[in-house]
């Protein structure tokens, strides 16, 4: 019976269709990944990104936020033939999806951050996570008064892994003596999303003696912040800034500028520089990085800031060198 | 003696077109009416809505695929409920079957990919029938012999199936090369045919377990309805003092209908990994086995309602990703109320409007036999 | 009193479901404090009719009067008000709540639930006694016997301010006993000055409590009259629009060899509460073994026990001279393979499957047998065939073999069950309520099959509550109690009395020795 009331309603809905194709020169379009838009974490700064490019050049952008592993798919090539100059795709579990609709649409710029995808129409925005992992590790260190310090990732997937490392090295750099306590959330994607487990697992790292703990968890990481604030001790947030949550014990937040690559891989897509291939985000690129801000002043001392620049610098000219975990 | 009617089925029966059509639109014809007064509320056109929702689930070839490609998977789940429900269970375990039932269908695609498409086919589905089984087997078998109640070990299942698939992805399968917990790909030879490769449409993910699907429902009514083994099911479900009376087994088959709906459930992985995706993921089981229980209910446990209620739910699923595309104020959640509105409706409050229509109906009857007589 | 209107008037009601005709032009007087029977067979009338007076059906045309005043009833709530209420035939009782919580559902007055109880258990208790309906009224619904909770039902019907009462066949379910205990009830009842209407296709009961009858046949009143002016045999005449045979005509049994013989049978059940214990019987080639006994007292596990649907926990079975106890073909699908027949005791819970169609029901146990397969399927249009000439030889109606069998009376549900029975020709056929629920005209039928069959040679074991059945039908009749057999004695030295001291646990003989008490 469905059939019936689509034959009756098919003419006009298609009239309406073909009304919102013709559209402006320049469409940029966004993909979310499941978690959607506003997740607090890594969807959010790549929503924040693209609402800062549609504020400055009042362009719109199409979106899509995926709820079916399905749907990667049908969204990117689905973006692509409704034709989207840019399709920018949010998380490497899409990387599948975006190689699909690029092969099909050699035409469409494609975007993805977190994942490589080699191929010529698509550009590949990755971060050096261990980069800015490092600085925030030596910052915990040194304000470390217990010596010990914890970590807390989300899904126990390499990309965290990759985070953690950093941090570690970053921690025995600044105090080789230093004990990290390392703990992750879970191993299905609702690790990303469970503040309540974030919450406990601090107050157990912290009953282990660690003072000072990075949450690289997305929203799992809101209940470690809070645990923090609640315990007095001190904690760093990750990929926005998230000084403002609690100020007064947040140490940090270990920026990952998602919502810079989505703002200039539109931007530059639409003044014409857009160039594929791979762009690797580090200290160096401002891609990653620390934030100093109202919300931490004088919780990260003048003394540590000096430092953790001091090795931002030395990290650029190569004189220190982190490790990468997907390199090892 | 035509009184014999009279007391017991005293009121007169109500048409299949009734029970089958008329009830079921009435009941999805509610649901749209409060979905559409919620898109109202958010500012927005409920008309529009459900063009979006119409033309994006059949206005153009691509969409008729995605909605078959849906479908399929909803026959699968929406069977294996149905023939649970024959025998008087309830079986809620589907989606950890179909779970099971992938991870058969990826180890066959993984580690037989020397195979000759045609023997991988029958291997990846053998694999499915089986792992999906054997998942329901142990419910089964806790139900049969010890009684332990099958709602909730089917759900318990479900969370440990989905643990198991968590950990060979993360621990044991995962793409060495890669990011993400997801196996390697098949290599291309062991992937199902899409139907664009044989037809001329655009690419979707159909592909050839939607025949497969449409042959195991003629199987499952040729089964329930046409075979001893159907019967005995039957009985069981209906009347178990009856069946024990008539020398029926009822713990025999009470695994005997577990193990099928296990089976069945277990395809779903031969439409979404072998089919599609091409590599084991987390999740491919996208709430499948909880949307084939409404769809087994709409559908009346008849393959032919089965069929119809699973392209409905086809249709909500591709038409409500076209929502969420084509207006900006319907976000996700608001595609997943809609659709839960309808589940509603048409599942748990299915005998809401019921016994108002079926007066109403013998209202209508009865004036017109009198006025004929 | 008689001067005044009567208490229940009905004027002309008629009443169609589709093309049947269910009452056809039905007037009815019912006098003020009266016990009024409306009598006749299964699917008569009776019950649509009393369903129009109690609101569940409204009468496409005719006129209802209370008192004398006119009274239109919509539904159960204003035939409530008008002081009707009704017993079903099948208790309308949460079996979880306690009596008092079942009377005072839906009238439970105001919010506060401690209230609407203190208030009722007053009410209750100056009503039970009122009429000597001693229930206790915190008792758990679930754990009374039938019979008390039919007692639930007449209060909740008193409480509500009945003062016409409507029974619909209440002794159904009774025991003889607890029959007994109805009908005095009833009578206090009518002393009070209530009005009760009895509806019931057995004679008996008519004969023994009513001050007036009226008689259904067909969707029709065919007959008005008072008690004490007729008889059973005039009324079973009315009923069926033809004179029947309360007695079965048979010849005198010929026993042959023994087919089955029960040796020292025990069987515990789940709890370990021995429902059988130590039975000895024996089932003989073209003789009718009666098993007579009030409900209750291990019939229905005897005849489990030897219909393979429990395991017995001692003794010994022998089937032709084959042990059947701990052998492989003692299981109900296997005894039907070497000839024994079952037709149980409850056609609803257990012969039937109600929402199957008769050709479904007529295969169930016997639905592997080749005749009704061909390779992987069931052979449809064999099964439909075969229920087809079941329902011609055994009349059964409406004719067709597709109905639902929950669209069929109960007569002719119970001629199904025995149709698929017998006509497997069993050598052995275990036969439980033969008639329960079953109208005249079908007893005749049922009870002229059973004694055919035994005239073929095969052994009948009947078991049934109804002792004029058991006496009538019987050639040998063995008498339960408390799971053992009391004594057994023919069938032609057998009275009213002798089974009723057996039945109440009187042993009256011993196997071997013959001592009177």
């Amino acid at each position: 019976m469905m059939k019936k009331i689509a034959l009756g309603l098919l003419a006009t809905a298609a009239l309406t269709m073909s009304g919102l194709a013709v559209a402006d020169d320049f469409k940029p379009a966004i993909v979310f990944d499941m978690g959607g838009k506003s997740d607090k974490s890594f969807n959010e700064a790549a929503f924040n990104g693209v609402e800062k490019f549609k504020k400055d050049t009042g362009v719109d952008y199409l979106e899509f936020e995926v709820t079916k592993v399905s749907e990667r798919e049908q969204a990117t090539e689905r973006m692509a033939r409704k034709g989207a100059n840019i399709v920018v795709a949010i998380g490497f579990a899409q990387a599948d999806a975006v190689e699909k609709a690029a092969t099909a649409h050699p035409d469409t710029k494609f975007t993805i951050i977190d994942m490589v995808v080699d191929l010529p129409n698509v550009q590949s925005v990755v971060f050096r996570e261990e980069q800015g992992s490092f600085l925030v590790g030596m910052a915990a260190a040194m304000a470390s008064k217990s010596g010990k310090v914890g970590f807390i990732g989300g899904m126990d997937i390499p990309l965290i892994r990759k985070f953690a490392l950093g941090y570690k090295e970053g921690v025995l750099y600044a105090n080789p003596k230093a004990e990290v306590i390392e703990n992750m959330t879970g191993t299905t994607p609702a690790a990303w999303n469970d503040p309540t487990k974030g919450s406990e697992l601090a107050k157990s790292q912290f009953d282990r003696g660690a003072d000072v703990v990075f949450a690289a968890a997305g929203g799992t990481g809101l209940g470690v912040l809070q645990s923090a604030a609640d315990e007095k001790m001190l904690a760093i947030g990750v990929d926005s800034n998230q000084n403002h949550l609690h100020p007064g014990t947040m140490l940090t937040s270990m920026l990952k500028r998602v919502d810079v690559a989505v703002y200039n891989a539109m931007m530059s897509a639409k003044n014409g520089t857009w160039q594929s291939g791979i762009q690797v985000l580090g200290l160096q690129e401002e891609g990653v990085g620390f934030s100093v801000d109202e919300w931490n002043k004088g919780v990260l001392t003048e003394d540590m800031i000096a430092t953790m620049n001091k090795a931002k610098a030395d990290i650029i000219s190569g004189k220190i060198k982190v490790t990468n975990y997907m390199d090892k | 003696m035509t009184e014999g009617s009279v007391k017991f089925a005293a009121p007169l029966k109500i048409p299949g077109w009734v029970n089958y059509a008329l009830i079921p639109f009435i009941n999805l014809l509610a649901a749209l009416l409060i979905s559409g007064i919620v898109i109202l509320i958010i500012g927005d056109s409920p008309i529009v809505a459900l063009k979006v929702l119409i033309y994006g689930a059949f206005g153009y070839p691509e969409a008729v695929g995605y909605t078959l490609y849906y479908t399929t998977n909803f026959i699968f789940t929406g069977l294996a409920v149905a023939i649970a429900f024959h025998c008087g269970l309830f079986n809620i375990g589907a989606e950890g079957q179909a779970a099971l039932g992938g991870i058969g269908v990826s180890l066959v695609c993984l580690y037989f990919d020397n195979l000759p498409l045609w023997l991988v086919i029958p291997f990846a589905m053998t694999a499915a029938a089986i792992f999906g089984a054997a998942w329901a087997y142990i419910p089964a078998y806790l139900q049969a012999k010890r009684g332990s109640h099958i709602v909730i070990t089917t759900i318990m299942f479900n969370f440990i199936a989905a643990s198991i698939l968590t950990y060979l992805l993360v621990e044991v399968l995962i793409d060495p090369n890669g990011q993400s917990p997801e196996s390697r790909h098949f290599i291309e030879s062991t992937w199902l045919p899409y139907f664009h490769d044989f037809i001329a449409m655009p690419s979707t993910p159909l592909n050839i377990s939607f025949v497969y699907a449409l042959v195991l429902s003629a199987g499952f009514y040729f089964l329930v309805w046409h075979t001893r083994w159907g019967y005995e099911i039957r009985v069981v479900g209906q009347n178990e003092t009856a069946a024990r009376y008539a020398g029926i087994s009822p713990s025999k088959n009470i695994i005997l209908a577990m193990v099928i709906s296990g089976a069945l459930a277990g395809f779903v992985g031969i439409n979404e990994l072998q089919g599609v995706q091409h590599r084991l993921i987390l999740d491919f089981t996208g709430g499948y086995g909880f949307v084939g229980i409404a769809v087994a209910l709409m559908g009346r446990n008849h393959p032919i309602g089965i069929f119809l209620a699973a392209l409905l739910f086809g249709a909500l699923y591709q038409g409500g990703s076209e929502l969420a595309f084509e207006m900006k104020s319907i976000n996700k959640e608001m595609v997943i109320v809609i659709q839960g509105l309808i589940i509603l409706f048409s599942g748990a409050l299915e005998h809401m409007f019921r016994p108002k229509i079926e007066a109403a109906y013998r209202r209508f009857a009865t004036t017109q036999t009198a006025e004929a007589g | 009193m008689s001067e005044q209107s009567p208490a229940l008037e009905l004027r002309r009601i008629n009443k169609s479901f589709g093309p049947v005709h269910a009452n056809k032009d039905i007037s009815l007087s019912v006098d003020r404090g009266s016990i009024h029977g409306i009598i006749g067979e299964n699917g008569a009338g009776k019950s649509t009719l009393m369903s129009i007076v109690y609101g569940f059906y409204q009468a496409d045309s005719g006129d209802i009067f209370v008192n004398g005043q006119s009274c239109h009833i919509e539904n159960p709530q204003s035939s409530i008000k008008a002081g009707i209420g009704m017993v079903h035939q099948h208790f309308m009782l949460v079996d979880t709540f306690t009596v008092l919580e079942n009377i005072i559902l839906g009238v439970e007055g105001g919010y506060r639930l401690s209230e609407g109880l203190a208030a009722a258990r007053n009410e209750l208790i100056r009503l039970e006694k009122e009429y000597a309906l001693e229930v206790n009224v915190d008792a758990i619904v679930g754990d009374l016997p039938v019979g008390l909770r039919q007692r639930v039902e007449i209060l909740k019907a008193l409480y509500r301010g009945a003062e016409i009462l409507i029974l619909d066949e209440p002794t159904g379910v009774l025991t003889p006993q607890e029959a007994d205990h109805l009908f005095r009830i009833l009578d206090t009842l009518r002393k009070q000055g209530k009005t009760v209407i009895l509806i019931t296709h057995k004679l008996r009961e008519i004969m023994a409590i009513t001050d007036n009858v009226s008689v259904m046949r067909r969707g029709e009143m065919v007959a008005h009259v008072k008690t004490r002016e007729t008889n059973q045999a005039a009324l079973a005449e009315r009923m069926v629009g033809r004179s029947v045979l309360l007695q079965v005509e048979k010849k005198p049994a010929n026993p042959k060899d023994t087919l089955v013989s029960i040796r020292n049978l025990n069987y515990l059940d789940a709890d370990d509460v021995p429902r059988l214990k130590d039975i000895n019987l024996d089932l003989k080639a073209g003789e009718i073994l009666g098993i007579a006994g009030v409900s209750g007292n291990g019939q229905s596990e005897l005849l489990e026990v030897l219909g393979g649907m429990l395991t017995p926990t001692s003794g010994s079975i022998r089937f032709e001279g084959r042990e059947l106890v701990g052998s492989k073909a003692f299981t109900a699908r296997n005894l039907r393979k070497i000839g024994l027949g079952h037709v149980p005791e409850d056609r609803h819970r257990s012969g039937l499957i109600l929402s199957f169609s008769a050709n479904e029901c007529t295969i169930l146990g016997y639905h592997d047998k080749p005749e009704y397969n061909r390779g992987l399927r069931l052979d449809r249009k064999s099964m439909v065939e075969t229920c087809q000439s079941y329902i011609q030889k055994y009349d059964v109606r409406p004719p067709d073999p597709y109905l639902k069998a929950s669209g069929f009376s109960g007569g002719n549900q119970q001629k199904l069950v025995l149709a698929r029975e017998m006509e497997q020709n069993p050598d052995v056929l275990l036969v439980g309520q033969p008639t329960r629920g079953v109208d005249i005209g079908a007893i005749e039928f049922i009870h002229k099959q059973l004694i055919m069959m035994r005239d073929a040679g095969k052994a009948i074991l009947v078991v049934s509550v109804e002792i004029d059945e058991v006496m009538s039908i019987a050639d040998r009749i063995a008498v339960m109690f408390d799971g053992g057999i009391v004594g057994e004695i023919a069938a032609s030295e057998a009275t009213e009395t002798r089974l009723g001291l057996m039945m109440a646990g009187v042993r009256e003989t011993r196997p071997g020795a013959k001592e009177a008490v």
